[in-house]
């Protein structure tokens, strides 16, 4: 007891800036804790919840906490150029890694700013904790310079968020945040820390774990409800697997790889949920929905049992509701209760972790020692291959000027498929996911449900900090990239050797191509008039810039780039700039009722 | 297919967590026809009651997002089981004139209501009841004479043994 008392108090002799409190609890048992100012229990419960990296911007209510963090040495902090490139690269290294992406950013504006970071993460249920400085407690309400309601504000576009009133519970609405982020179906949680909480001082302690009363998400599914669900598969004769972002968040790609080649079954994975099973795999079919394969998108029209995994049945994915998968029976396995029958009524609904289930359901399949279906006897194989041949993603190789998904065939070529890669939203991205083969989760990164044009660039620094030796590339346009472009001065301060694919056509691409289709081609404000000049843009920032104009130039244009390890290379490629995307499901359509490149015209 | 629900909350008594609920009710363009809340015996719980409408998929939806929220402790739809609701209202009545006084006395007394302030021209009537009975009594008096309508919004508890507890 006497040799505890002495440690700590030789402890508190060599550091002088701490104040310890010893006390005798009721056993005899000496604790010895610290008394620290708020912002230093901000840093120490940082570390001690094993955050590496922090990405933010100081400003007034957080000055007290950046001084902390210039101290320590625990986790870094990355300085971006806007808040919302803070909450995409925060983003980007949670989808990366799986580990919660962590923001610090002032208050007022550092918080409006992340508003759309927050949103876009909301929609693809991204891990993240933000933390936003608030006013003094005795200002809120009054109006005070830099604030704004920030609780309020986000409140819809996030899981959960927290006000901090007292420095007493700065160390466990730290640890809750960062529970309730990356815990049950993930999404970004909010704590704002008003400016005299980071100046209070209090005893710290972080709490190991904790538990919130209110929030129990379930990982377990149902073993009634798993067993229905393989009757179900026992007896489909045109099954189809149909999986999203939610195995991917649940890093379940290994036991939705077993579960798929168990049975042979035909795959298609949602715009989120690419490389969750092997993109070059012959049972991966492609990816279904509005800009999906055509063979994805009829097998599911066709298919007599549609096992979803992890996906929400997007609109994007589903087209008209009322011709969805007419003739299936439909198993729903997702951890979030409302996400079940919420578009689309489903017959076996499994609340559970996608990983637990899809581990019961593999021991239950080899138990019973299911074979998998072989693809050459097979009708509804048949019927695929069929579909297959008539290869829906050929365009016209033979072009004068450089075909958008030739260059990222190229980018696929030169990177072995081995990169990560983010995106940006438009055209871009359907043909970065359309060309690009995922064999690996976590490789492909983009803004799905929120469409956040100006996501890619900053998530993609967020990735590279990640996996500092992995090549990165960002496809995007010309119009995405802009917006949020003042990151490439962060890329040069912390050398991310990022590569940026800009497809640039000079127009709004998807903009332009639904004027095309349903208005006429009336281009209301979709081109990109006085665009700058990237090459000379990439120069100024510190950065390579390359303007490639020729087809033959592709391949070697990019092998120059990923050659240049260390810096981040600007490619902008001029493009053919009626490309469209196909193939295609207009709005309101069943998703049987494609538009392909060669029956385009019919669709004015 | 729409259907009246009356759906009880045992909600974490913190700051934001009413407008969580109420929040949620706006941003999916739930129906929401009342709510009331207070505290309980427990200080750190609130107990809201809500009543909404809609086809049984709505009131699904509705109760699983309700779920999600972090702050909603449980909750039950008190539709499920046999339940009890109440509601209270304090109206405010002109009343000037001894026949017309009399007659609106007769009417309380129907209605189990209570004068709880008089003045020459007025009386300040409670009444308690679940809504039909409320609504009623709002028709009987003649909207004329009504000078102010104060409801509580319906307060709902399960018969039996069974209970909603944090």
């Amino acid at each position: 007891m006497s040799a505890t008392v002495a440690s700590g108090l030789k402890r508190a002799r060599w550091c002088l800036a701490t104040v310890y409190l010893v006390t005798i609890d009721k056993l005899g048992k000496v604790n010895v804790s610290e008394k620290l100012r708020g912002a230093e229990i901000f840093c120490r419960a940082l570390a001690d919840e094993g955050v590496d990296i922090v990405f933010g911007y100081p400003g007034g209510a957080v000055l007290h906490i950046y001084d902390e963090v210039f101290k320590q040495d625990k986790f870094k902090h990355v300085l971006v150029r806007h808040e919302q490139g803070a909450t995409h690269a925060a983003d980007g290294y949670a989808r990366a890694t799986g580990k919660p992406g962590v923001v610090l950013v002032t208050s007022g504006p550092g918080a409006t700013n992340c508003v759309t970071g927050l949103a876009t993460a909301y929609m693809d249920s991204i891990p993240l904790v933000v933390f936003t400085g608030q006013v003094s407690t005795a200002l809120i309400g009054n109006d005070a310079f830099q604030e704004v309601d920030c609780v309020g504000i986000t409140r819809p576009c996030v899981k959960h968020n927290f006000l901090v009133e007292r420095v007493e519970d700065l160390a466990v609405t730290i640890k809750k945040a960062f529970y309730i982020a990356s815990s049950g179906r993930p999404g970004p949680v909010v704590v704002d820390i008003p400016k005299d909480v980071t100046a209070n001082v209090t005893e710290y302690h972080y709490p190991e774990s904790v538990e919130v009363r209110s929030y129990k998400p379930n990982t377990k599914g149902h073993p009634g409800q798993i067993k229905k669900a393989l009757q179900l598969i026992s007896n489909a004769v045109k099954p189809m697997i149909y999986t999203g972002g939610g195995v991917i968040l649940d890093n379940a790609s290994e036991q939705l790889t077993d579960f798929t080649r168990i049975l042979g079954f035909p795959i298609t994975n949602t715009l989120m949920g690419l490389g969750a099973y092997p993109g070059t795999d012959p049972q991966f079919i492609g990816m279904l929905g509005m800009h999906g394969t055509y063979e994805a998108n009829m097998a599911m029209h066709h298919c007599d049992l549609l096992i979803a995994i992890g996906a929400r049945f997007d609109d994007r994915v589903t087209g008209d509701l009322a011709q969805f998968c007419p003739e299936a029976k439909i198993i729903h396995i997702d951890i979030d209760p409302s996400s079940i029958s919420k578009n689309v009524p489903v017959d076996v609904p499994i609340v559970g972790g996608v990983s637990h289930v899809l581990s019961e359901m593999n021991r239950l399949l080899r138990e019973d020692d299911v074979k998998p279906v072989v693809r050459a006897d097979n009708n509804w194989w048949q019927q695929i291959i069929e579909w297959q041949g008539l290869e829906c993603l050929k365009y016209d190789t033979d072009s004068p000027l450089i075909k958008p998904q030739a260059v990222v065939e190229s980018l696929y070529a030169v990177t072995h498929g081995d990169a990560f890669i983010t995106s940006d939203v438009g055209q871009h991205q359907m043909w970065a996911a359309q060309y690009y083969k995922f064999d690996q989760p976590r490789r492909w990164i983009n803004s799905g449900g929120l469409g956040t044009m100006g996501f890619g660039l900053p998530a993609a620094m967020g990735v590279q900090i990640a996996h500092p030796e992995s090549t990165v590339a960002c496809i995007t346009g010309e119009a995405s990239v802009v917006m949020c472009i003042q990151e490439l001065s962060t890329c040069l301060q912390y050398g991310l050797p990022i590569k940026m694919i800009s497809l640039n056509n000079r127009y709004m691409g998807m903009v332009r191509q639904w004027q095309e289709f349903f208005y006429n081609s009336r281009y209301s404000h979709s081109y990109m008039d006085a665009l700058p000049d990237f090459v000379k843009l990439a120069e100024s920032f510190g950065h390579v810039g390359m303007r490639i104009e020729n087809p033959s130039d592709v391949d070697e244009a990019l092998k120059e780039a990923f050659a240049m390890k260390d810096r981040l290379v600007f490619m902008d490629f001029v493009t053919d700039q009626s490309e469209n995307v196909y193939p295609m499901i207009a709005a309101g359509k069943g998703q049987h009722e494609m538009h392909l490149a060669s029956d385009v015209r019919e669709l004015a | 297919m729409s259907a009246r629900h009356t759906i009880s909350i045992l909600l974490e008594n913190e700051a934001g967590a009413l407008s969580r609920v109420a929040g949620l009710f706006s941003a999916r363009a739930y129906n929401n026809e009342s709510l009331s809340v207070a505290p309980t015996e427990d200080p750190t719980v609130s107990r809201l009651t809500l009543v909404t409408s809609g086809s049984p998929e709505i009131i699904e939806q509705i109760t699983k997002q309700l779920n999600k929220l972090i702050d909603v402790i449980r909750l039950v739809d008190l539709n499920e089981g046999r339940a009890i609701e109440r509601e209270l209202m304090l109206i405010k009545l002109r009343a000037a004139g001894g026949e017309q006084r009399e007659e609106i006395k007769r009417l309380i007394d129907i209605f189990d209501g209570c004068v709880v302030d008089v003045t020459d021209s007025t009386y300040t009537v409670e009444v308690i009841g679940d809504g039909d009975k409320l609504d009623a009594f709002i028709e009987a008096v003649s909207t004329k004479r009504i000078l102010e309508v104060v409801r509580s919004g319906v307060l709902g508890i399960l018969r039996g043994t069974k209970s909603l507890r944090a």
